[in-house]
């Protein structure tokens, strides 16, 4: 393994009597895609200016390459950002704007030349180093900033949801193309996003984060999979969370019925909650399934029907199915045990992983 | 449509009237002798006189050193206001004095400058004996400066105030020091502020007139100068107006000098 690019020591940060981050632990390997992940107001990007150098923790130390940079101003840290407003130069053209870095360095002129072209091809925006940036749609100048930022050759590239201005179909083509950007050139990519699904689409890596702490960190389908808490299950994705107790090693009761699953490692009759992802779920004919519901609503969203309903508990039900139903109708909802996972209430990440170390 | 020519006849009767008519009617005197004849002889007097041609130097060079001044003062003065906590208090303290008449700034000028003015009082206590201060290039450019200052300040805070930080932060971010940054991003983008301040300053600078006689000395005498004697003193109204063309002739000069060159129709965020 390459080794950390970067590490945060017990880092927080506090404004006045605000604590925006508190105890931030975490190590960023050379060469991945890693994302911050967490609502508006969560510390994210703060993390970001952090490692940018535009912020000072209050507390911790920031680790480049094992070296500690706390006090390393921004012009000399070995990253380039790409900012959520672009932030291009508009006095510059766009051969000018990706060139600035470079021409700081005191990069020889033809050696400038060649790097922006190149830059500008991996963007795709070959043949508009004379384009002034007012006469780029947003999408044009998102490449640009990428072109900017990736002109001189960071160790790590930070950008702070550079895809949130875009519409839904950009949105798309950006993700795949920042994702291959990624790979070819073997940088690490730390972006921050609240969009869950454009982190589980780019990631190799996740940081959930909530009020300043991250909450679990993992690959996209770790943490789809096995969400460690209700927040994290309920911010990634679809969900239904049931209240529940732990009969057993293997063995969850809810909704009045006990349920074979794949959880251990707790204490008996714990309370928990547990976790059905509706794509999981499966509609049959009442009482074949493991639980009868009554349908409420029923959407169609092009590739399939997203469905509510209710079960004799009161428990809401979200089901995404690819067959149709009737509302009002009693139908049953098959599972399989794999499609059970079982949270305990405030357990931390360390001891979350160890017990499912200890099963899996 | 009808209505819309209503509400825009007042505006263009006061365009026609104080703004048009004026300066067709200084364009007209400047063709008439001091005997009431039509002649070109005053813009051949300007012309040919070398005390014209030498007035004219004279005042371009003091609205130069007055706009050069002020632009080192405000440029920093700006930048400092606008990165303090309360800066539009700041500004407001600044523009304060512009709302005091001209006439009363410069008499306050006279007291702290003269024999037995505030500052000689000083000179004297600390030894250093009483100086001619008043009446000398020095005093007259330091108030005409003083008094242009705000008109500097102004647009140039503006277009700082304007400048998105997060190009300050990218320009740093692609490793830019904090002068390169200033070089390179701050300076460029504010532009348009400094043209604006500049003329601002330069053309009125061009036709200072009582600064000259009463800070000044009647030592220094500029094209505003010349003007005030041609219509009040000797009467030679078409000369006056000669110079007033000539002035007006300046004024777009320097408009055409600080346009603004490239239009990318990008608004500075």
């Amino acid at each position: 393994m390459a080794g950390n690019v970067i590490e945060f020591r017990h880092i927080s940060k506090s404004y006045d009597e605000t604590q925006v981050l508190k105890q931030i632990d975490f190590e960023i390997e050379a060469g991945k895609f890693y994302t911050l992940l967490g609502p508006s107001g969560c510390g994210k990007t703060t993390i970001l200016r952090m490692i940018a150098g535009f912020l000072q923790p209050t507390a911790g130390d920031i680790l480049f390459e094992g070296q500690r940079v706390n006090d390393l101003p921004a012009n000399r840290r070995q990253v380039n950002t790409v900012f959520q407003d672009y932030a291009l130069f508009p006095h510059l053209n766009v051969a000018q704007n990706v060139a600035f870095g470079l021409e700081i360095k005191k990069v020889a002129k033809g050696q400038i030349a060649q790097k922006v072209e190149e830059a500008l091809r991996l963007v795709q925006l070959s043949g508009y180093g004379n384009r002034e940036i007012s006469e780029l749609s947003g999408g044009q100048k998102q490449r640009v900033a990428i072109a900017r930022a990736i002109a001189n050759e960071p160790k790590v590239l930070l950008l702070d949801e550079p895809l949130s201005a875009l519409d839904h179909k950009l949105r798309k083509e950006m993700q795949s193309e920042l994702r291959s950007l990624q790979r070819r050139l073997g940088i690490t990519f730390i972006f921050v996003t609240h969009d869950q699904e454009e982190a589980l689409a780019m990631s190799d890596q996740i940081f959930v984060m909530n009020a300043g702490k991250i909450l679990q960190s993992g690959t996209p389908v770790d943490i789809y999979d096995e969400p460690i808490n209700h927040f994290v299950a309920d911010f990634i994705g679809e969900s239904n969370i049931i209240p529940g107790k732990m009969k057993a090693d293997y063995v969850v009761s809810f909704d009045g019925h006990e349920f074979d699953c794949v959880d251990a490692g707790m204490k008996q009759n714990e309370p928990v909650e547990v976790v059905i992802r509706p794509e999981d779920l499966d509609i049959t004919a009442a009482n074949t399934g493991q639980v009868n519901v009554t349908v409420d609503t029923q959407l169609f969203r092009g590739v399939d029907y997203q469905i509510t309903a209710h079960d004799v508990n009161d428990n809401e039900w979200k089901i995404n199915s690819i067959h149709k139903t009737t509302v009002g109708q009693l139908v049953g909802l098959a599972f399989d045990p794999e499609d059970i996972h079982v949270m305990r209430y405030g357990e931390d990440e360390a001891t979350f992983d160890a017990r499912l170390e200890r099963y899996e | 449509m009808k209505s819309k020519t209503a509400y825009l006849t007042p505006y263009f009767l006061w365009i026609a009237l104080f703004v048009i008519a004026p300066m067709a009617l200084i364009l007209y005197q400047s063709f008439f002798s001091i005997t009431g004849h039509f002649t070109f002889g005053n813009y051949e007097q300007y012309l040919s006189s070398g005390v014209y041609l030498k007035m004219t130097v004279n005042s371009i060079w003091y609205a130069f050193i007055i706009t050069v001044l002020a632009l080192l003062v405000s440029y920093p003065t700006a930048y400092l206001i606008n990165h303090l906590k309360n800066k539009q208090l700041w500004l407001l303290l600044i523009i304060l004095p512009t709302w005091i008449n001209l006439l009363l700034k410069t008499y306050a000028f006279i007291g702290l400058f003269s024999q037995n003015g505030s500052i000689n009082d000083f000179l004297r206590f600390v030894g250093l004996g009483s100086h001619q201060i008043l009446f000398t290039d020095a005093s007259f450019i330091f108030v005409a400066t003083y008094i242009e200052i705000p008109f500097m300040i102004l647009p140039i805070f503006n277009a700082l105030d304007e400048l998105n930080p997060s190009l300050v932060n990218a320009s740093r971010d692609l490793g830019a020091s904090a002068w390169q940054t200033f070089r390179r991003v701050i300076f460029p983008l504010t532009m348009p502020g400094v043209k604006a301040g500049v003329q601002a300053v330069f053309i009125p600078s061009l036709s200072l007139f009582m600064i000259t006689r009463l800070i000044g000395g009647n030592r220094v005498i500029t094209l505003g100068t010349a003007i005030e004697e041609h219509f009040l003193v000797t009467q030679n109204w078409g000369m006056g107006s000669t110079i007033g063309v000539i002035l007006i002739l300046a004024m777009f000069v320097v408009m055409f000098l600080t346009r603004d060159r490239k239009n990318k129709g990008g608004q500075i965020r």
